[in-house]
This record gives C-alpha cells, sequence and structure tokens, in this order.
C-alpha cells in the first residue's frame, strides 16, 4: 500500500481521537441511563428511551443539524457555553467530538443495558446480607459482572464513532486537520477530480481499522467471560 | 429468641405465620415445596417486606409494618446461605470469603478466617474460582461467607437440595460441627426429613403459608401435622438421649431415654454423649404383658396417652415412656382391638435394637 499523505494521516489521528474522546465521555453517562432504564421505575422511562434511542432513526444530517440549532453561536446555550468555558462548538473537533457522540450513545447504552439485565440480581440479594449497601454493591457485584457488555459497548460506540459522516459534517463542517476525520477525507476524495487513488486508500484504511477493532473486541470479550467463568 | 409474626399475601397465596424460636438453636422450617417456607425466611432477612407484621432477634425489632420500622437488609447482619450457592462469578474463593468480613463492624468480628477454613475444610480450595468448584464446595465456601460476616443469625434455604447423595455428605457433617462448635442461631428450610433429624433442634412444620406446629423435634416427631407431610412410613417418634454405656466388641450402646434403656447398634459414639434416636412407628410392637424369651432387646414399659386412626385399617399408638418422652406404634386396628388398647394403660414397647437409628448428636454438650 502507497504510504499516507501528512493530510490522510491527519484524518487518522483525528478519527482515532474524536472517537476515543466521545466514547470517554458518553460512557459514564450511558452507565446512568442504562441503569435508569433498566432499573429504575419511573414514568419517563419510555421517553427517556425514545429520546436515547433518536439518532439511530434520524437521518444523521437532521441530527447535526438539530446539534447546530441548539448550539450555534447565536443561541442561547451556545453563547452560554462560549462565555462561561470559551468553548466554542462548531466547526471545532469538540464539535465533532460531541456530534459523534451523539450519534453513537444509543448503540452504547444498548449494550449496557443488555449487560445490565443479564446480571443475576440473586448476586446483588447476596451481596445485601454481607453487609454491602447500594453503592458499594454496585461497584463491587454489579459493575464488574457488566464489565463484558460494557466493554463492547465501548468497542462497538468506538467502530462506529470512527466511521461518522453526516451529523459531524453538518454540525462541525469539513475542516482539515480540524474536524476532517476519515469518511470526511474520503468524501473530499471523491469529490476532487484525480483522487481515486487517495480514495481507495482511505477505504482500505477503514476496512483495516473496522478489521483491527472487531478482532480486538472479540479476543477481550473472551479474556472477561473466562475470568468470570463462563 | 427469634419472634415473628408476620402475614404476606399474594396472587393465590397467603402466608401467615407466627413462630417463637429459641436462639441459639437451629430451628427447621419443614414443609412441602410451595408452602412458603422461603418467603419466610426472606421476611427474617428482609430482602422481603411483610404486608403486615414484625420480625424481631434477640430483643432488636428487626421489621415493624405498625411501626414503620425496616431495618435495612445489610445492616441487619443475617447470614444467608441460597440453595444455589450465589459465590460472586467475578471473584475468587479467598476473595468471596473475605467480601462479607471486610463489611461487618471490627468490634463484632468474632469468627476469624483461620477458624472458618478450618471448620469447613477450605483451605485447599483459596486460590480457585466458584466455577471450578464441585457443588458441595460451593455450598461450603457460601457458608464460610456468611459465617465471615458475623451474623447474628444464620439463614439456609434448602442449602443441600441441589446436591446428590454423595455431594450432601460433603456438606451435612460440616454443618453439624457448625451447630455443636459455634453458637449462631440458624434458621433453615428443608424438605428432607433425614436433614431435619440431624440437624435441628426445633421444628417449624409449615403447611400452605402457615406454621402449623412448632417445637422441639422430639414433641413434633409424635404430632399428626407432620404424619400429613412425610407420609406413613416415615412417621416415628425421634428421641434425644445419653450414651450410658458402650460395648464396641458388639457395636453397641445404651441409651437413656426417658425412664428407660435402648439398647442401640451404632457406628461410633461415646459415653456421656448425646444421641438422637428416631424410632419408626411401624418398627414398634406393643406388648400388654412384660415379654420374656423374645429376641428384642428393648422393652421400654408405658402408658397410652392417645389411640388415633392411621392409614390403611391401623391404628396409631402414642405410649408416653416417662419424662416427657413419647414414642409411636402403628398397629393394625384389629390387634388393637384384640389387645384391647386404650388410653392410660400400661403396655411395654419392643424395639429391636437394629431398627432404632442413632445419631450422634453434640448440641449443648460443649
Amino acid at each position: 500500500m502507497p504510504s499516507l499523505t501528512p493530510a490522510e494521516l491527519d484524518a487518522l489521528r483525528l478519527s482515532l481521537e474524536i472517537a476515543l474522546r466521545s466514547v470517554a465521555f458518553s460512557l459514564p453517562l450511558a452507565v446512568l441511563v442504562g441503569y435508569l432504564l433498566v432499573r429504575s421505575r419511573f414514568p419517563g422511562t419510555l421517553a427517556l428511551d425514545a429520546l436515547v434511542h433518536l439518532p439511530l432513526v434520524l437521518p444523521p444530517v437532521a441530527v447535526g443539524y438539530l446539534l447546530l440549532v441548539c448550539l450555534d453561536n447565536r443561541s442561547a446555550a451556545g453563547r452560554w457555553l462560549l462565555r462561561h468555558f470559551g468553548i466554542e462548538m462548531p466547526f471545532t473537533t469538540g464539535g465533532a467530538t460531541l456530534a459523534t457522540a451523539v450519534m453513537t450513545f444509543p448503540l452504547m447504552v444498548r449494550a449496557i443495558r443488555l449487560a445490565l439485565e443479564s446480571v443475576d440480581r440473586g448476586l446483588e440479594a447476596a451481596a445485601r446480607t454481607l453487609g454491602a449497601g447500594p453503592l458499594d454493591r454496585f461497584i463491587s457485584i454489579t459493575l464488574p459482572l457488566m464489565l463484558p457488555g460494557i466493554l463492547a459497548g465501548l468497542l462497538t460506540a468506538f467502530a462506529a464513532g470512527l466511521g461518522q459522516f453526516g451529523a459531524v459534517i453538518t454540525f462541525a463542517s469539513n475542516v482539515p486537520g480540524v474536524t476532517r476525520t476519515l469518511p470526511l477525507a474520503l468524501y473530499t476524495a471523491i469529490q476532487e477530480p484525480g483522487g481515486e487513488a487517495a480514495a481507495m486508500r482511505l477505504a482500505v484504511l477503514s476496512i483495516a481499522l473496522g478489521l483491527i477493532g472487531l478482532v480486538l473486541a472479540e479476543l477481550l470479550a473472551r479474556r472477561v467471560y473466562r475470568l468470570l467463568g463462563r | 429468641m427469634l419472634r415473628l409474626s408476620v402475614v404476606k399475601r399474594w396472587e393465590g397465596f397467603k402466608l401467615r405465620a407466627q413462630l417463637d424460636a429459641p436462639t441459639p438453636g437451629v430451628v427447621a422450617l419443614f414443609g412441602r415445596s410451595g408452602c412458603g417456607k422461603t418467603t419466610l425466611i426472606n421476611i427474617i432477612s428482609g430482602l422481603l417486606q411483610p404486608d403486615e407484621g414484625r420480625v424481631e432477634l434477640d430483643g432488636v425489632i428487626l421489621t415493624d409494618t405498625r411501626e414503620r420500622v425496616r431495618v435495612p437488609v445489610e445492616r441487619r447482619r443475617i447470614g444467608y446461605v441460597f440453595q444455589d450457592a450465589r459465590l460472586f462469578p467475578h471473584l475468587g474463593v479467598l476473595a468471596n470469603l473475605r467480601y462479607g468480613w471486610r463489611r461487618a463492624p471490627i468490634e463484632s468480628r468474632s469468627i476469624g478466617l483461620e477458624e472458618v477454613l478450618a471448620l469447613l475444610g477450605l483451605e485447599r480450595l483459596l486460590d480457585r474460582r466458584p466455577h471450578q468448584l464441585s457443588g458441595g464446595e460451593r455450598q461450603r465456601v457460601a457458608l464460610g461467607r456468611a459465617l465471615l460476616s458475623q451474623p447474628r443469625l444464620l439463614l439456609l434455604d434448602e442449602p443441600l437440595a441441589a446436591l446428590d447423595a454423595a455431594r450432601r455428605e460433603e456438606v451435612l457433617p460440616y454443618l453439624e460441627t457448625l451447630r455443636d462448635k459455634l453458637s449462631i442461631p440458624m434458621v433453615f428450610v428443608s424438605h428432607q426429613l433425614d436433614e431435619v433429624l440431624r440437624l435441628a433442634t426445633h421444628v417449624a412444620l409449615m403447611e400452605a403459608g402457615e406454621i402449623v406446629a412448632s417445637g422441639t423435634l422430639s414433641d413434633i416427631s409424635v404430632r399428626p401435622e407432620l404424619r400429613a407431610i412425610v407420609g406413613p412410613e416415615a412417621v416415628g417418634a425421634v428421641l434425644d438421649g445419653v450414651v450410658t454405656h458402650l460395648d464396641s466388641a458388639h457395636g453397641m450402646a445404651d441409651v437413656q431415654i426417658g425412664r428407660g434403656t435402648l439398647h442401640v447398634s451404632v457406628l461410633d459414639a461415646r459415653v456421656n454423649a448425646r444421641m438422637r434416636i428416631q424410632l419408626l412407628a411401624r418398627d414398634i410392637i406393643l406388648a400388654t404383658e412384660p415379654p420374656r424369651g423374645l429376641s428384642v432387646r428393648n422393652a421400654l414399659e408405658g402408658v397410652i396417652a392417645e389411640l388415633s386412626e392411621d392409614v390403611g385399617q391401623a391404628m396409631l399408638v402414642k405410649v408416653d415412656i416417662g419424662a416427657g418422652a413419647a414414642v409411636l406404634s402403628r398397629v393394625t386396628r384389629h390387634a388393637a382391638e384384640a389387645l384391647g388398647l386404650r388410653v392410660g394403660m400400661t403396655v411395654w414397647v419392643l424395639v429391636k435394637a437394629v431398627s432404632a437409628r442413632g445419631h450422634t448428636y453434640r448440641a449443648g454438650e460443649r
């Protein structure tokens, strides 16, 4: 394979960085939402469930557009972020990360939810009889037992995050070195006359990344399951 | 003292139970499957909240629906050994054992790891993970884990039910050891009479969500309610006696029961050891005169206390043999009429030595 150009390397680095940051930010929230969806009995569960899953069924461009409307520098939330935290969302790496996080959030929540549903509540009851309070139980029993599912969710969300396109380009635009990730670079290459070779390189790179991710996920899952003795 | 009086309703099921049980002691909740035994110990543990009622352990109120008292499960310090062990699969055996110990208040830590390992024979299992253990080993680890949480009461939900006969023998002797060496009160659920015979000091009989009778095992063994649960063949008095003489050459022991002495064939026993003996009603012969010239080694004098109908043209005769002890004998209605058996009559109870089943039983001896 011919070597990558600096711009393509930039796109690769940016894709990895954005995907990584988005899963890191989403994880605690996804665990919380997963927990609420499975364990709490408050009446808003159904609405929360629908809201979380919305990005799965909406056109990604619509998600990007909604983010733009909500967090644009002219919106109240956008101005508040800028004034108090100096954070500017649109057309920044941070914006691309947020768009990626929103899009991959449902995938993570689904995996975590499945993991939590498979946790034997009898084990939590056993922990209770041994003197463990609610938070203690969650940390010492529930969370470790959910670990395979959490890891699966992280990897799925990360892999999907590498490929986000519509929401990212709409919300964060296609700025080289700032928001131009692999899929955006691929799209740009296709648009340019004579960009076929570059497009092919980027496509092959995407396939390689995806395969590596899948194999890693499988190996990790096997290791964890062996640890849990299943 | 464990005192409880609770009501719990479900669709098509109602638990209404009242029990006063001494502590320390081993109480067996005995009854058929589905009669509410597990529900009751879940209420004691706090895992289930009764609709009404109260649970009190050694003067501490754990649940009182009227006073709105509900001590959380994790602060009750009631150990629970589940039928399916419920070891934490992500932790090794040692970490499982230490789970409750680490969470027990420091000043309450009276049972140590070394002691539990020795009592339950767990030394060689410490490095294993739960899925590498046999069913019996799993239950022993679960038992050790519960003990190390320094419980004020230990609940056992059919701890042997998931095990085959050989595996049960891996656990039963350890349970006997716990009963004899530690003074932790226990409540265990069972539908196996032989477990009850080996472990219990007290029995609460349950039927359809109610405790129909409770008392010492000897008292309960001659109650008619037990007949309905164990079936006619297993009916028989259970008597606690003391070994007064040992004849190792013939494998025989003399056991003082009531005012008389029974000669029992035993495998191992010591003089002065307490021994529990089960005398099945079907194995007991009654005589209206002192017997002579029989191969039967045992003839206890007693007075008929009660005559009741039994299945299949038979009568159950309850005979008082003194000092509060009683035995049951099944005789045919024909024989009962021919002998003119009636309440208040003096009779001799004949028991073959080989049919008296003895269990050495050390509770209260230490």
